[in-house]
């Protein structure tokens, strides 16, 4: 075999002649991220997320086997937000609610948003119903988290050579399909191997989840986010305020908020409270400098008051996944309102037999047909993901954007979940 | 069974039984020798096989943006009143099932539907009650189907005619025997052939590349999967020309030494399978197919039909190369080109129906005759369909570098305001496009045109067009996929009246993701005419948006956001 020479973002490689991309960059010590490749498989070119230009065209890295003197770019700036407007997709186009995901912490996808620093979503969520499928004898198929990548395709087969897996259906109703009867056939290892090879938690095997206690997960990389030393600060002329509510959320980020222990102590020094829960001031008596928002909005006194801080706060901060993109109230959003007021008011199992009413009343805010994130209800300047947020994360944020000093959230502080 | 021909059986079933059962299944997967959820996958990659039982008559409703002009939804609401049945749902009749479907080529007709294949047209409340009472009377749709042959509205002067004048059979074909496969190269080079499916790569050049293949194993497919909403050019030739294509198809075989040859002809336009069969037939009876045909020695050469079952994609080459081998339809990865991996791995060459009959016709006419017509880059004449707001929908064969203008006068376009040439995939033109002319100089046109008047609702045909990329993209990769239903969102929100500028701006932005990111040219092209539309019409778009700077506060319609549960207490409180 030929060894060619290539160029990579100006850096010359060498491999040998036709060899995939993927790998070859990762000789030359490139790493090209990527949810669907297999090095001992043909390309599989679903997930995209692989894009790097070839002679200044776009395509995705899985497909190209290298020749001589090839010119590929992995990490211009335009290529590394196409490839973080890709995983967004995958983010809106499933329901992907980490905080409550088997696979969290362990999940390819989930990395590879930290790696590229998703905070909130450019699109809009879709929120489009879908099946988590128990029939199968030991494997669990969650479609909410399924981005399509084609691996368990490829390398889930039984002993005799028959495929367990498949696409069902075509454009956005598109599935992966899971053929029963060969399921059966899986032996608990080559089940357990499916859970391992799918990039997300659509793929779970029954009894085999959660076996990993928070901190020993593959991605759980820990770096105990220091604080910002608050004696270093430089101090302007008054106390900053900040102003704190909790929407639909569940006062989870709050708790993380206090979570600083006696660094509590030091931050009175700095700022004070306006209208807060931790104050339990009702109504804004000044203009503040910070809102801290947690949670989304599911009903209208939610919006009253997002509106309510984003007039009297000059910056905004989304705290949280309920906040970004509504997370675990969320759940409600693939299901029509009515169906939920009904389940919840008029069918459940406590409900009076033939009860008609759905609470309501003129001093009751109403329901909202779903959950939304607070960037769609006003304009959010920052967004603090996790959940909750480590509450040096969250502090540091805060500080960051009161005094101006240098500060960036390194990705490993970065959580989901 | 071989699995090529796992496409033709599910047809049989789907004829014969209404539907593809479990049973047929489970069989389907033991003769093949795969899992049962393999053929599911093929079987619901198709629209037109159903994994329920259907009625006696199925019913395929043309939703796309020219039947929607032209009545749509009263046609729709005519076929549940008079059938008692809704759209998409079984098991409501065992007479009648109803689906709406996209383009089926019938755009000058509109609006048009299939029963049992068989095509309806010019559909009225009035004319849908009483083809419905027929069937329940128990008359054959076939024989209540139109004739729909589309009228040719015009045609260049005769010495400057190619497509539409008399066709002798063999004419093109005699001249193979005085001819070697690179003097018929060079002809087609004469003229720079290119590829009338859209993407006008050129013929020769393919052609050569499967010639000189080490693959010894050479097939000749016809592309007559013509699914581009609003085109139906192709249709023409099939129903005027179809010795033309299959002469074009021979000398293409005779250039490469290709022994067989399909033609894939899309299921919309089943009722045309028998014209074509009977050509061919034709063609095997003057021995102009088949073993030593055209009277050349060793020159053997089979055409077979494969029906597709409902894939817009499949009109991909490689996503047809797909299904003609009984699988989904999807595009393969751009590693190699057919011509070097097709077909069951021979060298294979996808051509349009178009270009295999202009191929017939340089041959027949000489390179000289063609060469006369046409502009410096585009020789010879180019066949239109032109629909929409015209008085004369239909065919025109015309000469490159026609005007768009002309066009317009020719088919007595009524105000246009809004030209899409070449379908949602391809471009969106206005008032200041109407001087271009039509050729490689200045505006490609793949075949097709649909013309809207001043009255026509831009966001209603942008969000068809969307609708329809969202259901017909394959789904295996995220941007086309993912990409199309965000998009789709966005449309529903400017309908809302809630956007900004702001908004216009993401639409541009996502749609080079979706443009870069996407692995096939479904995905590529998608939101072409939407982008292009927000600079064409930027004054309709300054309307309905408002204009805001990069920090500007968001809208929130919340009287919407409410109006479910303002609902549900109506109904439930009194």
């Amino acid at each position: 075999m030929k060894n060619i020479s290539f160029n990579i973002d100006g850096r010359i490689c060498s491999a040998t002649k036709g060899e995939n991309l993927i790998e070859a960059a990762k000789q030359n010590g490139i790493f090209i991220p990527t949810l669907c490749h297999f090095k001992h498989l043909n390309p599989l070119g679903s997930c995209r997320v692989c894009i790097v230009n070839l002679n200044g065209h776009a395509i995705a890295g899985c497909s190209v086997f290298v020749e001589e003197g090839m010119q590929i770019e992995v990490n211009t700036p335009e290529l590394l937000d196409t490839r973080k407007a890709i995983l967004e997709m995958m983010f809106v186009e499933g329901n992907h609610f980490c905080p409550s995901c088997e696979k969290s912490g362990d999940c390819q996808m989930q990395n590879l948003a930290y790696e590229t620093g998703i905070r909130y979503t450019r699109f809009p969520h879709l929120f489009v119903d879908r099946i988590v499928d128990a029939r199968p004898e030991r494997i669990v198929v969650n479609q909410n988290r399924c981005i399509k990548c084609k691996r368990c395709f490829e390398e889930v087969e039984t002993n005799d050579g028959y495929k367990v897996f498949n696409f069902s259906n075509k454009g956005n109703k598109t599935i992966v399909s899971i053929d029963y009867e060969q399921e059966a056939k899986l032996s608990e290892t080559q089940a357990e191997y499916a859970m391992k090879i799918c990039p997300t938690g659509s793929i779970l095997v029954k009894g085999k989840t959660f076996s990993k206690p928070f901190g020993d997960r593959i991605f759980d990389q820990v770096s105990e986010g220091k604080a910002i030393a608050f004696d270093k600060i430089n101090k302007k002329g008054r106390k900053m305020r900040i102003a704190t509510t909790s929407l639909a959320g569940c006062f989870g980020c709050h708790m993380s908020l206090l979570d600083i222990d006696l660094g509590i102590l030091d931050v009175i020094e700095l700022v004070e409270f306006n209208k807060s829960p931790l104050t339990d001031i009702k109504k804004f008596t000044q203009h503040c400098d910070i809102g801290l928002v947690e949670g989304g909005c599911c009903n209208t006194d939610n919006i009253e008051v997002l509106r309510t801080f984003r007039e009297n706060c000059d910056v905004l901060i989304s705290v949280g996944e309920c906040a970004i993109w509504g997370g675990v109230p969320a759940i409600r959003n693939t299901i029509p309102v009515e169906d939920c007021l009904r389940e919840a008011y008029l069918e459940s199992l406590t409900s009076e037999e033939n009860e008609t009413v759905i609470p309501y009343h003129e001093d009751i805010p109403k329901i909202l047909n779903k959950v939304y994130p607070n960037h769609e209800i006003v304009k959010i300047d920052y967004h603090i993901p996790g959940c909750p947020p480590n509450a040096n994360h969250i502090w540091n944020v805060v500080k960051n954007i009161l005094f101006e000093e240098e500060f960036s959230v390194v990705y490993p502080e970065f959580k989901y979940d | 069974m071989k699995r090529s021909k796992l496409l033709t059986r599910l047809w049989e079933l789907q004829n014969n039984e209404g539907y593809i059962s479990d049973k047929a299944v489970l069989e389907l997967s033991k003769q093949l020798g795969v899992s049962k959820n393999e053929i599911e996958g093929v079987v619901t990659f198709y629209h037109f096989f159903h994994r329920q039982p259907t009625g006696k008559y199925i019913i395929y409703l043309n939703n796309s943006i020219l039947s929607e002009f032209k009545g749509f939804k009263k046609v729709k609401a005519a076929f549940e009143f008079e059938t008692g049945c809704t759209f998409g749902k079984y098991g409501q009749s065992n007479l009648f099932s109803l689906f709406e479907t996209s383009c089926i080529g019938l755009s000058d007709q509109e609006c048009a539907a299939l029963i049992n294949f068989q095509p309806v047209t010019h559909l009225t409340p009035q004319s849908v009650k009483k083809i419905i009472n027929q069937l329940k009377k128990g008359v054959n749709p076939r024989s209540i189907a139109h004739n729909v042959t589309s009228k040719i509205q015009f045609t260049p002067k005769p010495s400057k005619t190619v497509f539409f004048k008399k066709y002798e059979l063999g004419n093109a074909l005699n001249k193979l025997k005085s001819n070697t496969s690179e003097t018929i190269l060079q002809e087609l080079k004469k003229v720079e052939l290119a590829g009338k499916g859209g993407a006008f790569f050129p013929t020769a050049q393919k052609w050569e590349i499967s010639k000189n293949a080490s693959n010894s194993e050479k097939v000749i497919i016809c592309n007559a999967d013509e699914g581009e909403p609003g085109t139906f050019k192709d249709k023409s030739i099939i129903e005027n020309l179809p010795g033309l294509i299959i002469e074009g198809m021979i000398i293409a075989a005779f250039v490469t030494g290709a022994t067989n040859g399909f033609i894939y002809l899309r299921a919309e336009y089943s009722y045309l399978k028998s014209k074509l069969e009977n050509t061919l037939i034709d063609f095997y009876h003057h021995k102009l197919l088949g073993e030593n045909c055209c009277g050349i020695a060793n020159f053997n050469f089979n055409i077979q039909i494969q029906l597709g079952a409902g894939a817009y994609v499949c009109g991909a080459e490689t996503a047809l190369i797909e299904s003609l081998e009984g699988f989904r339809g999807e595009p393969r990865l751009r590693i190699q080109y057919p011509t070097e991996n097709g077909y069951l791995g021979s060298s294979s060459i996808v051509n349009n129906v178009e270009t295999f009959a202009k191929a017939a016709r340089i041959i027949e006419l000489g390179s000289e005759y063609i060469l006369k017509i046409g502009t410096a880059k585009s020789k010879g004449t180019k066949i239109i369909c032109i629909a929409g707001d015209v008085a004369k929908p239909g065919i025109y064969e015309v000469e490159w570098g026609t005007s768009l203008k002309k066009l317009l006068e020719i088919s007595q376009a009524t105000a246009p305001y809004y030209v899409q040439s070449s379908g949602p995939s391809g471009d969106c033109l206005n008032e200041s496009d109407f001087n271009r002319k039509i050729c490689k100089e200045d505006l490609l046109c793949g075949g097709s045109l649909m013309v809207f008047n001043r009255n026509r609702n831009l966001l209603k045909i942008l969000k068809n067009y969307t609708k329809f990329f969202l259901t017909e993209s394959c789904g295996s990769c995220t941007p086309c996929r993912a990409g199309n239903q965000i998009i789709y969102a966005k449309i529903k929100k400017l309908k809302q009246g809630i956007c900004t500028s702001q908004d216009l701006k993401e639409i541009v932005e996502w749609s080079a993701i979706m443009q870069k990111g996407s692995r096939c040219g479904l995905g590529q092209y998608a939101t072409n005419t939407f982008v292009q539309s927000l600079a064409k019409f930027e004054k309709y778009f300054d309307g309905i948006v408002t204009t805001c700077a990069e920090n500007c506060d968001v809208e929130f319609d919340m009287e919407k956001a409410v109006y479910d549960y303002n609902l549900l207490i109506k109904n439930t409180q009194n």
